[in-house]
């Protein structure tokens, strides 16, 4: 057991503050959130050859660099300090599903193409609250050759521009976790639709796909076909964590530029950092950044846990929802104070605050708020699950 | 980071607890899971009998260095204690003022005379100690103590004058750390001194306060001519400040874990009762019940980034939020633990005023946000020492 940083460690986070700190900076968020694509691709092309971060969790025997979680979400942290823009947490959760399912040649294959700088996404529900298993509508029916594929997904993390989709879809006719499978679609396949949808958070894309007759081969199957139901949870839950570093991230920057602006602004002839009701409102919103971070932490060795295999699917599960239930409620409770703090300039187009806000609020939904994930605790607290 | 520990270890963790399944018997046994915060009042005799049980194994102060008696345990090896402490139903400490607060302020700021004079008793569990900080004048402003001590050149020993408040454990302790000041003339943190007074003396008055529970954890305690030697002094006169200081600052250290393991049972029974008393229908509950849940596994991790931080003893981000995330999730227990009992909740054990343990916890937790400097001064610590905010302005009065 340790709980502190490696000194390889700190100097990986060094690095990706050096680099974020170049190419994510206001102007170029701004800037990248009326693209089309949504992102800098000149820039993602960076990440993956000069920064090696897709190879992060890709193991050594594939060419990748064999790093664990903690390294990942340390990265994710400082991306989501920065409003940065691109698929990483998405293909990293793709990546994530192909280390602990993957065939060696599904491994062989994906690993490469993911390292030579393709993204991916995951698709999951349609018109759902929830990104369970129960709300899986798509269809997967069985051919001579494979999967036929069918339905419409939405809310898919850039699913207008990802290389590779990473599916749900059910054997027809079967309902809650039963019949469950994930599949690995090329987005460019024959029968896939996809369009990006306007959204009120313009850093953080969303898609509906449409998926139309499309075949695929056996090999296009993740894990047990027909039986990926578990695997699918988890997968979801991985991916809450991986947003659940973004949200410390923007929750730390959102107190930071609150903070900055709180000493510089005068009024009643002081500076209003001074005025005891703005210090305890900033000594909140640091308690709640500081105890994020330390479950943020918890749930990347979590998860290096379980992939292992020396954590349980119930292990992974609790770390996602206090996980994702607390660092939801932070960051929209601190960028929400955030705004109020900064006065009337805080609700200006002009002022970053009310960026990191709309994160907040679109990561807070995405994947399960607060008292959903925190409902699901209770259910395992209540039956003796955790 | 990681959360594995080592074969090492877990050979370490057996060890604990055969120890612990071999000795918490017995006479022993009726103090299972008692002792802790809210009934510290219970089975005094016998926990202090414990704790010279765990003298004899080797048990106390076991993160003390090896020179000065301690194990020399590794951060991973008191964490494990602590736990499997905790898992064997251990009773509240007695002695954990001594442990893990006077003894490590002594080993860094105790001269080769007062260690050898006063670490013995702490590693025996014979000598508990209480702390002479707080003053009825000196509440969160608690630089500014009263009590004066002054040295009588003829006796060679210093002659302390004044009050202390809230004392826990007053009664039961043999010795007291109190913070008194040298120069009259001074004013707040300068001019203090921080000493070491035997409290079997015919100048130490102590009287019990009873609080809103029924029951007196804390007391006042009066210095009238109360007197200590020329060498229980720690550091030099108008050093008392900084030492005082650096106590308060082991005073976040593995203790901490021993405190979540009892805020763990306390959560536990929560829980048992809202399976059998229908609450765990009610969605407001259950939300609640699970908040509960994780911030009580954050606490863990929080001090597990604390004891992983700097041991030069400068407090990190996490340890600055320490005391107001405890105390308030605490007190957010109590409040939930008499929601899920209902109308239950006003039922009394026994007259005239025996409360059941939850009570006791719904209670005894409106301390926790005052006590060790209030959620609101812990407010003021944060903006200023973490985030760098302009300090409160001092009056003049």
């Amino acid at each position: 057991m340790e709980f502190a940083f490696t000194e390889e460690q700190v100097m990986i986070f060094d690095t990706a503050d050096a680099f974020l700190s170049e190419v994510s900076t206001a102007p170029a968020i701004r800037e990248a959130m009326q693209t089309d694509l949504g992102y800098d691709s000149k820039v993602w092309e960076r990440l993956c050859q000069e920064m090696y971060w897709q190879a992060i969790l890709i193991p050594e025997e594939h060419d990748g660099l064999g790093l664990g979680f903690v390294e990942l979400v340390g990265i994710l942290e400082r991306m989501g300090m920065r409003l940065f823009n691109a698929p990483f947490a998405d293909t990293a959760a793709v990546i994530t599903a192909l280390l602990k399912w993957g065939s060696d040649e599904q491994q062989a294959e994906y690993f490469g193409r993911l390292m030579a700088g393709e993204s991916a996404t995951i698709a999951v529900i349609d018109r759902a609250r929830e990104w369970s298993t129960d709300a899986v509508t798509a269809t997967a029916t069985s051919t001579d050759s494979g999967y036929e594929l069918s339905g419409t997904y939405r809310f898919v993390s850039h699913g207008h521009s990802a290389d590779m989709l990473l599916v749900a879809a059910r054997v027809p006719g079967s309902e809650g976790s039963q019949g469950v499978g994930l599949f690995l679609v090329d987005a460019n396949a024959e029968g896939v639709s996809r369009k990006r949808v306007p959204t009120m958070d313009q850093t953080r894309p969303l898609a509906e796909l449409t998926l139309d007759k499309v075949q695929v081969a056996t090999t296009a199957s993740l894990g047990c076909p027909g039986n990926a139901g578990e695997a699918l949870t988890q997968l979801v839950d991985v991916l809450s964590i991986f947003v659940a570093a973004d949200q410390l991230g923007g929750a730390q920057a959102s107190l930071d530029m609150t903070v900055d602006y709180l000493q510089e602004r005068v009024q009643f002839g002081r500076t209003i950092a001074s005025f005891q009701a703005v210090k305890h409102k900033c000594a909140d919103m640091m308690l709640k950044v500081e105890a994020s971070r330390s479950i943020v932490y918890y749930a990347a060795c979590a998860i290096d846990e379980w992939v292992q295999g020396r954590y349980d699917a119930a292990q992974l599960a609790e770390a996602a929802s206090m996980t994702k239930a607390y660092c939801s409620d932070t960051f929209f409770f601190v960028a929400g104070c955030g705004i109020q703090l900064f006065g009337g300039v805080g609700i200006t187009e002009e002022y970053d605050i009310q960026l990191y806000f709309k994160r907040a609020k679109s990561t807070e939904t995405f994947l399960g708020a607060g008292a959903e994930h925190r409902e699901r605790i209770a259910q395992m607290l209540l039956a003796g699950e955790c | 980071m990681k959360l594995s520990f080592s074969a090492e270890d877990e050979q370490f963790r057996q060890e604990v607890a055969d120890w612990l399944a071999a000795n918490l018997c017995g006479e022993f046994e009726p103090i299972r899971f008692r002792g802790g915060p809210g009934d510290e009042h219970s089975f005094v005799a016998e926990r202090k009998a414990w704790e010279q049980k765990l003298a004899e194994g080797g048990w106390t102060a076991i993160g003390w260095p090896k020179e000065f008696g301690g194990r020399g345990c590794s951060i991973e090896q008191q964490v494990i204690f602590n736990e499997e402490y905790a898992r064997a139903g251990g009773p509240g400490r007695m002695g954990h003022i001594g442990e893990t607060l006077v003894g490590p302020t002594l080993i860094a700021y105790g001269t080769a005379e007062q260690k050898e004079k006063y670490l013995p008793g702490i590693l025996a569990g014979k000598d508990l100690w209480c702390q002479g900080y707080s003053e009825p004048s000196a509440g969160s402003d608690l630089a500014n103590v009263k009590t004066k001590a002054q040295f009588d050149e003829g006796a060679q020993q210093w002659v302390l004058n004044g009050q202390k408040v809230w004392t826990s454990l007053a009664h039961e302790s043999q010795f007291c750390f109190v913070v008194a000041r040298t120069d009259p003339a001074s004013i707040g943190q300068k001019g203090l001194g921080f000493f070491l007074v035997d409290m079997d003396q015919p100048g130490v008055t102590i009287r019990p306060i009873v609080q809103l529970t029924g029951t007196s954890e804390f007391n006042e305690v009066f210095f009238d001519n109360a007197v200590c030697g020329a060498g229980d002094i720690v550091g030099e006169p108008g050093d008392g400040w900084r030492v005082a200081m650096a106590l308060l600052g082991f005073e976040r250290g593995v203790s901490t874990l021993g405190q979540q393991m009892l805020f763990q049972s306390e959560l536990d029974e929560v829980v048992k009762i809202t399976k059998e008393n229908g609450a765990a229908n009610d969605p407001a509950i259950r939300q609640r019940l699970a908040d509960a849940h994780i911030g009580l596994r954050i606490m863990r991790y929080n001090s597990m980034r604390m004891m992983s931080g700097g041991e030069d003893g400068s407090l990190q981000k996490e340890a600055m939020i320490y005391k107001l995330y405890w105390a308030s999730w605490h007190r957010n227990l109590g409040k939930l633990a008499m929601d899920v009992l209902g109308p239950e909740s006003e039922l009394l054990v026994d007259a005239p005023y025996e409360l059941n343990r939850l009570q006791s916890l719904f209670l005894f937790t409106r301390a926790d946000t005052i006590y060790g400097g209030t959620n609101q001064i812990q407010r003021n610590l944060i903006a200023e020492r973490a985030l760098g905010m302009p300090r409160e302005p001092r009056g003049t009065a």
